[in-house]
């Protein structure tokens, strides 16, 4: 168990040094960071001194040191665009696009098990047809067209809800909430279900193959001919044994749900990290790109490993196999 | 598999006419074709996407104006409505934009390029996928090791993200300012480097089930060198799982360089695609002009629906377990 998790603990960091080393020279590399910052009126002489402060003359291997032990403390450098430090830019964006994220997956958790449940046991009647059909859309269509079908729906034409933006946002010590006005609540509907959607229909299939599944194993079987009511078993014992692969999958969804945000957030105007993420590769701005795919590895990594760890905790029969060699 | 158990040979229909033979024969009477025939959603969806393909091949003949070209461009037509509004106007079917460009030509053109970055990225993907999966699972050892390696890291990453790196850093290197063709070949370059995990995953495992047969001993023994061997020999027994692969990466691709498009990543406005359309289209929607978006929007949608309902099918079709 032990040997399991420190293995597993070393490929992680084995990956997040990979992803450094790609950040780092994106960073370097890719045009020069000195024709960046400074003007272009500015003389030879300047611009060496400014290479120097950068450190830029330092062998790469010590560049590289740097940049990961700046990395490690959230120093990611100073933006080209906004000339801030990114790491400022990113943790004032944050609290939106973890507050659009989480609502996205509780959209997506309730409503696909809701329907995966209903799909699954009443298989035949119109509306699980049509659950199955909206599936089948929420795969095919891209997630920016559904942004702009329901902002022409709800907000261009019925006037219900904001087609952009946050609404008002109450400050809550560093972090700012939508979640606290009317507005804010308002202005996270549309986006919520945009970014979703296709998690819903992940998590509706999953939940209607598994119930499928368990309701023709021995133990319900068993749970009928005990006499218990069809709600109970449908829900006390079905359904509580399809949660555990469906809270697992909802898991390792979020990294991809913080990622695909950048589509959600370009539609709605949406002040995240997304946002800030596309405007960097509009206009080149290489220190925000690399501090954006070294922040996503991170999250990525972490919950991957969590979720690694996890599953030995909760199922021990994974244990024994894990014993082998790899 | 015998011929006794699948019945479905022996119908009626199929004998008498068929006198052709050769290859063409060959594919009426197979399972494939049996399946196709039998699925009526798969041959409107292969009717469809044939379609699209088509209008995108005839773009130039079928469409009023070439919407690339500012000098047959005319402001004066600019923001008409579709043809059956009450201020719709020949020859524009599905109205104009702000530029008095024609939308259905500009539809047609724009789907010949989301088509074009569409097959070439499967291509390119395919091609480095197969070629990296052929070596891993054909060589084995610390090579294999270290790509699939490659492969899991990636996998974990969306392949949105890749592409938008790739974009990005494209752009550092050569200067913001690309021009249309460039862009082009960027995109196809981001696209491949963000789908070539899955060919590559599946190329190996076959190649490690099909290495130990006797006929590839045989073409050992006879001395042929080993590119020639992963090539001719253990490459077409791997065929049928990567055209499946190939069929539903299409439609990831197109949806990759529409999303890239769309978030002012992908075409630019002078050479526009599906995508780029779709945003251009976006600003006008508050104005009430929803035409300029709308049928992009369709386009892009009816496309990808199609292709996806395909690939469905195909992977059903050459999947034995499920005949």
């Amino acid at each position: 168990m032990l040997a399991f998790t420190l293995r597993r603990a070393i490929q992680a960091i084995g990956v997040m040094l990979a992803v450094g080393i790609i950040s780092f020279s994106m960073f370097r590399f890719a045009g020069d960071p000195v024709n960046q910052i400074v003007s272009l009126d500015t003389s030879a002489a300047e611009r060496e001194a400014v290479r120097k402060s950068l450190g830029l003359d330092d062998p790469v291997v010590m560049q590289f040191a740097r940049y990961f032990g700046n990395a490690a403390q959230f120093k990611f450098g100073v933006s080209y665009q906004f000339r801030q430090p990114v790491s400022s830019l990113l943790a004032e964006r944050m609290p939106a696009t973890l507050e659009l994220a989480i609502c996205a997956t509780i959209f997506a958790m309730v409503f696909g098990i809701l329907m995966g449940v209903y799909s699954a046991l009443k298989r035949d009647t119109a509306l699980a047809k049509i659950f199955q059909a909206v599936s089948l859309i929420g795969i095919s269509l891209p997630t920016f067209l559904i942004g702009i079908l329901l902002i022409y729906l709800f907000s261009v034409t019925l006037g219900w809800l904001p087609s952009f933006g946050r609404g008002e946002v109450v400050r809550v010590g560093w972090w700012t909430t939508g979640l606290l006005t009317l507005s804010g609540l308002k202005a996270l509907i549309l986006p919520s279900i945009t970014l979703g959607l296709f998690q819903l229909t992940l998590i509706m299939r999953l939940v209607r193959a598994e119930m499928l599944e368990v309701l023709r194993t021995d133990y319900i079987r068993f749970a009928r001919a005990r006499g218990l009511t069809t709600r109970a078993i449908h829900f006390g014992h079905a359904l509580k044994n399809t949660l555990v692969p469906v809270i697992t999958v909802a898991g390792l969804q979020f990294g991809s749900v913080i990622a695909f945000a950048i589509i959600t957030e370009t539609v709605f105007q949406w002040p995240g990290m997304g946002l800030l993420f596309v405007q960097a590769v509009q206009n080149v701005d290489i220190p925000i790109m690399a501090a954006y795919l070294l922040m996503v590895s991170l999250i990525f990594v972490t919950i991957n490993l969590v979720v690694d760890i996890l599953y030995t905790v909760v199922d021990p029969r994974l244990r024994s196999t894990l014993r082998r060699p790899a | 598999m015998s011929d006794a158990v699948v019945p479905h040979r022996a119908e009626p229909s199929a004998a008498p006419s068929r006198a052709g033979t050769g290859w063409f024969r060959r594919a009426l009477d197979s399972d494939i074709f049996y399946s196709f025939r039998r699925s009526k959603l798969t041959m409107v969806a292969a009717a469809v996407t044939l379609l699209f393909f088509l209008l995108a091949i005839f773009a130039s003949v079928l469409s009023v104006q070439n919407p690339f070209d500012p000098a047959q461009l005319q402001l004066m037509n600019s923001r008409i409505s579709p043809l059956w509004t009450a201020d719709g106007q020949s020859p524009f079917l599905l109205g104009t934009d702000e530029q008095g460009r024609d939308v259905f030509s500009a539809i047609l053109y724009g789907l010949r390029i989301s088509l074009v970055v569409g097959v070439l990225g499967v291509v390119f993907a395919g091609t480095l996928g197969i070629t990296l999966g052929l070596i891993a699972g054909y060589v084995g050892g610390a090579v294999d090791g270290l790509i699939m390696r490659i492969a899991d890291v990636q996998l974990t990453f969306p392949a949105i993200l890749i592409a938008l790196l790739v974009n990005g850093v494209a752009k550092s290197v050569f200067g913001n300012r690309l021009d249309a063709m460039s862009t082009l070949v960027v995109l196809v370059i981001a696209i491949g480097l963000s789908f070539w995990v899955q060919y590559a995953r599946t190329v190996r495992g076959s190649v490690m089930v099909e290495k130990n047969k006797d006929y590839v001993a045989a073409a050992q023994l006879i001395g042929l060198p080993a590119p020639i061997i992963m090539l001719r020999h253990v490459l077409p027994n791997t065929m049928g799982p990567i055209l499946v692969i190939a069929t539903i990466n299409l439609a990831l691709a197109v949806i990759t360089e529409a999303t890239l498009s769309f978030l002012g990543a992908g075409m630019p406005d002078t050479m526009p695609s599906l995508g780029t359309l779709i945003r251009i289209g976006n600003n006008y929607l508050f104005a009430g002009e929803w035409w300029i978006v709308a049928f992009p929007g369709f386009a892009l949608a009816g496309l990808i629906l199609s292709i996806n309902l395909l690939g469905d099918w195909l992977r059903d079709a050459l999947n034995p377990k499920l005949r």
